[in-house]
């Protein structure tokens, strides 16, 4: 997928309440601190299984705070 | 076009004494900026509290308006004196309508700032440089600085220092000299604060020969001279207590909106101040530590960025003091006095 637009998941931490459910929905990109709050991973996503979940996990939240961000690719 | 003269940084007095001193020669550059954007609308973002600032500034927007030059209308917007109330996003915040919060955006204020509209915020400081810039040239401000930065810089020079103020210092210089200036430290430094709040401790050793410039201190230093403070320690002073007050302060200043900074500055503070009080129970200072990385980066503003830069850097330099503190032993830095203490906390964000 390296000519397609990459993506990665970004968090609005003023919305988040640290429901939580994004981080059992897709845990290879977020994760958890000792308060419930999400830690994202701030890489592009270059799998597709992955996205999808990504995907799901911004639909589910309840409090919208997630985002899939397009990254412009590297100019080099 | 949006003028930040709200200096929420406790210990920096630099934009204050500007306009005390020269009102006109901030609002000239803010004036040059806004017709080199196009913009329509300036707008003076003063704290509450700063009255003299205040009183100076009206007074000078009422002569320029009298003098009938044809420039944009000069508006002030107030709000409560508050550490993060100058932040960019905060400040749009606020002279849209809103509280002097942060705002979360992907967007940056150039693109989409004070209601919806493309805006910049400049300090205070900067636009006075642009104005001496515009009366007297490029190649006359280069005469002071280096290549990568170019003039003066002010300074609050306080603490451990013969004559704490502001000075105006060249930005090739190095900070020993700023502190002679000052008229050198009254005991020996026990290491100083660079940068306020968000800034950098530094040991004794390294200040009399660390550069200004911005190259020089980020690469060897990974320093800034941020608002431009310079907070000197006493001899004997203990860096990791006045971390920890410090850090206390800046907790509570949280505009209270990100879990991450919310929690975590709390949980840091609260522990911190077990450690500061040589009352550490066994792992607080490896909690301390991760829970550093673990909120690094995570506020929709870099305040808790910011305040665990500041800690970090207190940790790492102020070994000895720490290793008395965490033994449970009484810091002979707990009585030496003369490094500023931080205020009460400000109230409300409007």
């Amino acid at each position: 997928m390296s000519d397609e637009v990459r993506r990665r998941i970004r968090v609005n931490p003023i919305l988040c309440n640290g429901y939580g459910y994004c981080a059992e929905i897709v845990p290879e990109l977020i994760g958890l601190d000792d308060w419930g709050f999400p830690i994202v991973s701030t890489s592009t996503i270059d799998d597709d299984k992955v996205l999808r979940l990504a995907e799901r996990a911004v639909a589910t939240c309840p409090r919208l705070a997630l985002l899939l961000e397009n990254v412009p690719p590297d100019p080099g | 076009m949006v003028i930040n003269a709200s200096e929420g940084e406790p210990l920096s007095a630099k934009d204050r004494t500007l306009i005390s001193l020269r009102p006109h020669l901030v609002l000239d550059g803010a004036v040059l900026a806004a017709a080199s954007l196009g913009a329509d609308d300036i707008v003076l973002y003063l704290s509450r509290g700063a009255a003299e600032t205040e009183k100076t500034l009206k007074s000078a927007i009422k002569e320029r308006s009298r003098s009938g030059r044809a420039e944009p209308s000069i508006r002030i917007v107030r709000t409560s004196h508050r550490y993060i109330a100058g932040e960019s996003s905060a400040v749009i915040n606020r002279v849209s309508g809103g509280p002097s919060k942060p705002k979360f955006s992907l967007q940056r204020s150039s693109e989409r700032g004070v209601n919806d509209r493309p805006t910049l915020v400049q300090n205070a400081e900067t636009l006075a440089h642009v104005a001496m810039i515009a009366r007297y040239g490029s190649d006359w401000f280069r005469q002071l600085g280096t290549q990568s930065s170019p003039g003066s810089t002010l300074m609050t020079v306080l603490g451990n220092v013969k004559h704490p103020g502001v000075y105006e210092a060249d930005l090739g210089a190095r900070l020993g000299g700023v502190l002679e200036a000052a008229g050198g430290t009254v005991t020996p430094a026990g290491g100083a604060l660079l940068g306020g709040y968000f800034g950098t401790w530094l040991p004794p050793a390294l200040l009399n020969d660390l550069p200004l410039d911005v190259n020089g201190l980020r690469a060897t230093y990974g320093a800034s001279l941020g608002c431009g403070v310079v907070a000197v320690l006493p001899q004997g002073g203990c860096g990791v207590m006045e971390a920890s007050r410090i850090f206390s302060y800046l907790a509570a200043e949280s505009a209270g909106q990100c879990g991450p900074c919310v929690n975590g500055l709390g949980a840091i503070a609260e522990t911190m101040e077990r450690i500061a009080d040589s009352n550490a129970g066994p792992g607080d200072l490896e909690q301390v530590r991760r829970w550093i990385d673990m909120v690094r980066g995570r506020g929709a503003c870099h305040h808790p960025d910011g305040a665990v830069g500041l800690l970090a850097s207190a940790l790492a330099v102020f070994d000895d003091h720490l290793k008395s503190h965490l033994y449970r032993q009484s810091c002979y830095g707990a009585t030496v006095v003369g490094f500023p203490q931080p205020p009460e906390s400000g109230l409300g964000w409007r």
